[in-house]
């Protein structure tokens, strides 16, 4: 307990002495997104009768959460790695899951501070109203921690920075922006509807943003039950590649 | 008695390389003991199976009766291991790494113990300096120190001396003697054969991931009457 215990308050330390770049930063990105689109279609656009700036906030945050906690753990791994710091956590008997729970818990930490940073900075340019304050709990801590498990994956995973970061855009950035964050997906063609349900994000997304106004595309029992699914399955995947040893154990 | 350190027909591959050929050694409780051979004699990756962070493509290994796959958490508890590469997390001072390191290892208060480490690796005036700022003789000795913060009963330095200065060297002979003098059992990797021929009671001398020689300090030299360790280092590779 005392192993998991240091090794998750390390993992918080090496992001909050660099709170400016880990935290404050997606926060004003958030900002900058809110600003621009909020104020250009504002005026125009109503989704689920909900004025658009209202609608788009609970994606920013949700957004960020999900890529803050990958980011944590992900860039965590891959620098210990890099810099050859990883044996001292591969050296102490800290059992796997605990070294799973620590990275988690602090992707899941840094994913909601990110989240509730972009909350108060934007909640003060449009109207917000809380219906279903667990169901933005269960998401966002659901949410956090699948993306914090994705994050190990990827971080034990590169060998390089840009193998991260090709992983970060080409497969984190897409799913989390074509997942409903800046629109319902009923304004999309029925194709890509139908794409729209196989990407997981978009159930966190709906689901989130459910408990601000709820109503969404999908029941968020329905969505909840997705993303434990997946949570489950990515959770068993990473504890078996680090017991295996994969990539961190040659 | 238990042996300290187990080690039955060990082999390791990298691709097609032939890292470890077949390595068997036995290391009793208490020895100081010496892994000699040259570059790339696979030293390191020896230890690296001891301590877990390679896995052996067949053999076995043990501290303390402990197998080190099936037994892990109790194998990695015995054992403390200065790596060869110098190695430090830039996010923190010496304290905060020794204290985390403490933690990793099951240890909350640890600082009666971090204290005297530091002393005896004259480390006390940098205890509040980030990683980032000391010397790469001052990283060496950290390292050092991030392996005994736990106490372990066998403790394997990977060349700790290598860029560390005269008067530091005598200092970290002295500790580790000591501890080898309270039980501990020492494990030392050195290309400073004068070292080992002063500090280790028994020596194994590996070559091409082979164990080519194995005896106690005293009979090599006797077998070669009037050398250096390093001669006799020398003549049984080339034989
Ligand atoms: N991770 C690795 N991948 C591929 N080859 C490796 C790896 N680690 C070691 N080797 C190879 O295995 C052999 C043994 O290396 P090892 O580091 O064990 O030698 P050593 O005896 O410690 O040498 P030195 O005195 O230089 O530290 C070398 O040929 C080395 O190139
Ligand atoms: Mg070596």
């Amino acid at each position: 307990m005392i192993g998991f215990f240091t090794l998750f308050e390390k993992e918080f330390l090496r992001f909050w002495k660099v709170s400016f770049q880990t935290v404050a930063a997606p926060v004003l990105t958030a900002l900058l997104y809110l600003l621009i689109f909020g104020h250009v279609l504002d005026e125009h656009v109503q989704v689920h009768g909900v004025r658009y700036a209202s609608f788009l906030i609970p994606g920013l945050v949700m957004m960020q959460v999900l890529q803050n906690a990958f980011a944590n753990s992900s860039s965590s791994l891959i620098q210990a790695k890099i810099t050859g710091s990883i044996v001292f956590v591969l050296l102490p008997p800290i059992p796997y899951s605990a070294f799973f729970a620590a990275y988690v818990l602090a992707a899941v930490v840094r994913g909601l501070m990110v989240g509730l940073g972009v909350l108060v900075a934007t909640v003060w340019f449009a109207e917000l109203k809380v219906v279903a304050p667990l169901w933005i709990v269960a998401f966002s801590v659901l949410g956090g921690a699948l993306f914090g498990a994705a994050g190990m994956i990827a971080g034990i995973w590169a060998e390089k920075f840009d193998q991260l970061a090709a992983f970060q855009n080409f497969l984190i950035m897409p799913l989390t922006m074509l997942s409903g964050v800046f629109y319902s997906i009923h304004s999309l063609p029925a194709f890509w509807q139908g794409v729209s349900h196989y990407n997981p994000v978009f159930y966190m997304i709906d689901g989130f943003r459910y408990g601000f106004f709820g109503v969404s595309d999908v029941p968020p029992e329905n969505s909840l039950a997705v993303v434990v699914a997946c949570f489950l399955a990515m959770s068993w995947l990473t504890l078996r590649l680090l017991k295996q040893g994969w990539k961190l154990r040659a | 008695m238990l042996p300290a350190v187990s080690i039955v027909d060990v082999v390791k591959h990298f691709g097609a390389l032939k890292a470890l050929a077949g390595v068997s050694l036995e290391i009793g409780q208490g020895e100081f003991f010496g892994l000699l051979g040259p570059n790339g004699a696979g030293k390191t990756t020896l230890i690296s199976c001891l301590a877990g962070l390679v896995r052996p493509d067949s053999g076995r290994l043990s501290v303390l009766g402990h197998d080190v796959t099936k037994d892990f958490r109790e194998a990695r508890r015995n054992l403390g291991v200065v790596p060869q590469e110098l190695v430090f997390d830039p996010f923190f001072n010496v304290r905060e790494t020794l204290r985390i390191q403490s933690g990793y290892f099951g240890i909350r208060k640890n600082d009666d113990w971090i204290d005297e480490i530091l002393e005896n690796l004259d480390l006390t005036s940098k205890a509040d300096v980030n990683m980032r700022r000391l010397s790469g003789g001052m990283k060496r000795r950290v390292l050092v120190a991030q392996a005994l913060v736990h106490k372990p009963p066998v403790i394997v330095l990977d060349e700790p001396t290598a860029g560390v200065d005269v008067e530091l060297r005598q200092g970290l002979w002295q500790f580790i003697r000591r501890l080898n003098g309270e039980g501990h059992t020492i494990i030392l990797t050195t290309h400073y054969l004068e070292e080992a021929e002063a500090l280790c009671n028994r020596i194994a001398l590996m070559k091409q991931g082979k164990v080519v020689a194995l005896d106690t300090t005293a009979n090599l030299m006797a077998a070669h009457p009037g050398a250096s360790l390093e001669e006799v280092f020398v003549r049984t590779l080339q034989s």
